[in-house]
């Protein structure tokens, strides 16, 4: 964070003082002059990092992804990592991963003969943490909120219930505590916090292991790592790199919500 | 002026006896979703507002629809309303109380209302829509009150409220159009996503509301010596035709930009309403009654003879008043979530708990309307005596 912080004011104070030196006495100075060749400050900023120094991002590769072979290794260990319940039904059930066919996942970007791999492919969905979520948008409490680094928390214990998050989500990624969960938790994480009935929760990039220097559980289990996690803004982190090289999408582009999850396909 | 609500005969008592014991029903079943949680009602992942937030919709336009007596009355000085119009704000009293109520149990954790107050969020509508609808709630009740005192005590009614009577005009198209927004702000959910929603809205509550009120004159009349007069009725019925003209014309555009325009997300919806979708069907029948209603209805008030026919314009209210509560208080909320964002069809219908604590709010609304239209009555028959 200091790092593309110090990086920017120098420049901006380049700047400034080429404008100043210009403006005031008719000619640059040396220094200025020599740093400030034509281009050289484009070139700087195009590849400095934003002031702000962490967003963080999930990549999803999947032509490496099993799901569709039966592997739910990620989703088990958000389960256990983050006491979800499991009702045995699908009508109260609550989800922060979970599998969903291609078509579905990607229902705006139907297509016909796709390569056989694709065909039944599943892909695993979570919260998207939006960069511009409507979800926050519309919270009458703010009780979601989107922080700095790009995740959006969820806090349970100002969430009214009106649900209107739900409402607002284009990606399904919300689920509502429609009974009390905690009889229905396989095995209590004492690490993690239960929830109440009558609140709304989803992933959110497991924020509690980021504080620990963790990766996410899911990414961490992940047994043909088809799950990246990492900052977008680092140039040399392993996203940078996955999304230089390789083609990738995200869910319902169009809405202008800007998800913070690509998949490569 | 409570007072006049406490004086009743056999049948004024036993009809409220009736009330109460549906509001007492609809009570045993909030503790009981209060206990269990919201898990309670038909309500799902994939449907997550259902007959709660679509009845309230339904309900903030009646509240609205006072604005169709109250502004030719006041603006226009049409005097031939001057006994209706007390009844039309008594009527959006009533149902801003059920809104409000509405919205209430649809709530997950309802011990933490007041976050929407303690922690004001200018960019939700929801946050707007309370404040619309508890400002409304204030004009109307100090508006009825003063006025009916003022005719109590034969004066006339001090100035300072037509500040209060000309504000609500405004103010009650705002609570609908802010209602609308609430839905047709939101991108991910097609069907909702259309500019029309607010106008729409706003037709379909002026031709509901003033029918609703038509009804209870006729109810009105039928048990007390109170006739609204006939002028009132007529002009309250030609309102109703406009109304419901332009109403059907809104749902035809929707119609139209859907189906030329033929973007599956948007079509999906309208599919499932009309002739269902992957084989789930559930809201057919509904929305085609709704449809057959609206259309007969719209026959009977557009054809003058026909609205002239005391009978046949009950007939035709009614019908108005059930299609449009078909339309939005179950159809439009309800569809909003079918397909669901991955374009799947999960259906739902309200539970019985759900639908008792729905018919309670109703009743504690009809409880609210006979003690306020008994008191504005009497006050009638004092000041004419």
């Amino acid at each position: 964070m200091n790092n593309g912080r110090r990086k920017f004011l120098k420049i901006a104070g380049l700047v400034a003082l080429g404008v100043a030196s210009d403006k005031f006495l008719g000619k640059q100075t040396l220094a200025s002059a020599e740093l400030l060749k034509p281009g050289a400050i484009n070139k700087e900023l195009k590849t400095a990092k934003p002031v702000a120094g962490e967003r963080f991002v999930m990549i999803v590769d999947l032509r490496k992804c099993i799901s569709e072979k039966g592997c739910t290794k990620c989703i088990d260990s958000c389960t256990k990592e983050h006491n979800i319940p499991d009702f045995g039904e699908t009508k109260d059930e609550i989800k922060w991963i979970w599998k969903e066919p291609y078509e579905n996942a990607f229902i705006d970007q139907e297509n016909f003969y796709m390569t056989d791999k694709f065909e039944n492919k599943m892909a695993p969905v979570f919260c998207n943490n939006c960069d511009n979520p409507p979800c926050v948008n519309v919270c009458p409490t703010q009780a979601t909120w989107k922080r700095e680094d790009g995740i959006v928390m969820m806090d349970w214990h100002r969430c009214i219930g009106c649900r209107y998050c739900m409402a607002a989500c284009p990606y399904g990624s919300r689920s509502f505590n429609w009974r009390d969960p905690r009889p229905h938790i396989k095995q209590i994480n004492p690490e993690f916090p239960t929830r109440t009935k009558g609140v709304v929760e989803k992933c959110m990039f497991c924020e509690e292991r980021l504080a620990k220097g963790q990766l996410p559980a899911c990414v961490e289990v992940c047994p043909v790592k088809a799950l990246v996690f990492g900052n977008l803004y680092d140039r040399e982190s392993e996203v940078r790199k996955l999304l230089k090289e390789n083609f990738s999408i995200r869910r319902k582009p169009g809405l202008g919500t800007s998800p913070e999850i690509y998949y490569l396909v | 002026m409570l007072e006049y609500a406490l004086k009743g005969n056999k049948k004024y008592w036993s009809w409220l006896l009736f009330l109460a014991l549906i509001i007492s029903a609809g009570f045993y079943f909030y503790l009981r979703q209060l206990n269990y949680g919201l898990g309670l009602t038909g309500m799902s992942r994939n449907i997550s507002w259902g007959l709660y937030i679509a009845q309230f919709t339904f309900i903030v336009g009646v509240a609205a629809s006072a604005v169709m007596v109250v502004l030719p009355y006041y603006l226009h000085d049409y005097k031939a309303f001057g006994k209706i119009t007390i009844l039309g704000e008594f009527l959006a009293i009533a149902s801003v109380i059920m809104c409000i109520l509405f919205v209430f149990v649809d709530l997950g954790q309802p011990s933490r209302v007041a976050n929407i107050f303690l922690y004001p969020t200018f960019h939700s509508l929801m946050f707007w829509d309370v404040i619309a609808l508890s400002g409304y709630l204030i004009l109307n009740v100090v508006i009825t009150r003063v006025s009916l005192d003022a005719e109590l005590k034969h004066i006339a009614p001090p100035k300072w409220i037509r500040i209060f009577i000309i504000l609500s005009i405004p103010w009650a198209i705002s609570i609908h159009t802010v209602t609308a927004f609430l839905l047709s702000g939101l991108a991910g959910r097609p069907f909702w996503l259309t500019a029309i929603l607010a106008p729409r809205f706003l037709a379909s509550a002026f031709s509901a509301g003033p029918a609703l009120l038509l009804i209870f004159c006729f109810i009105i009349k039928k048990l007390t010596k109170f006739d609204a007069g006939e002028e009132a009725v007529k002009k309250l019925s030609l309102i109703i035709t406009y109304a419901m003209c332009v109403n059907i014309f809104f749902i035809l555009m929707e119609f139209f930009t859907t189906f030329y325009s033929a973007m599956p997300e948007h079509i999906a919806h309208m599919q499932y309403l009309y002739v269902g979708l992957d084989g789930k069907t559930r809201l057919v029948p509904w929305m085609w009654t709704s449809a057959i209603l609206s259309i007969v209805s719209l026959i009977f008030l557009v054809v003058p003879g026909l609205r002239k026919n005391k009978k046949i314009l009950l007939t035709a209210s009614i019908m108005v008043f059930v299609s449009i509560w078909i339309d939005k208080g179950l159809g439009l909320i309800i569809t909003g979530f079918i397909p669901n964002p991955f374009g799947k069809v999960v259906q739902y219908w309200p539970t019985i708990p759900e639908a008792m604590i729905s018919l309670g709010i109703w009743a504690i609304g009809i409880f609210l309307i006979t003690i306020f239209y008994k008191i504005a009555l009497s006050v009638r028959r004092v000041i004419e005596t």
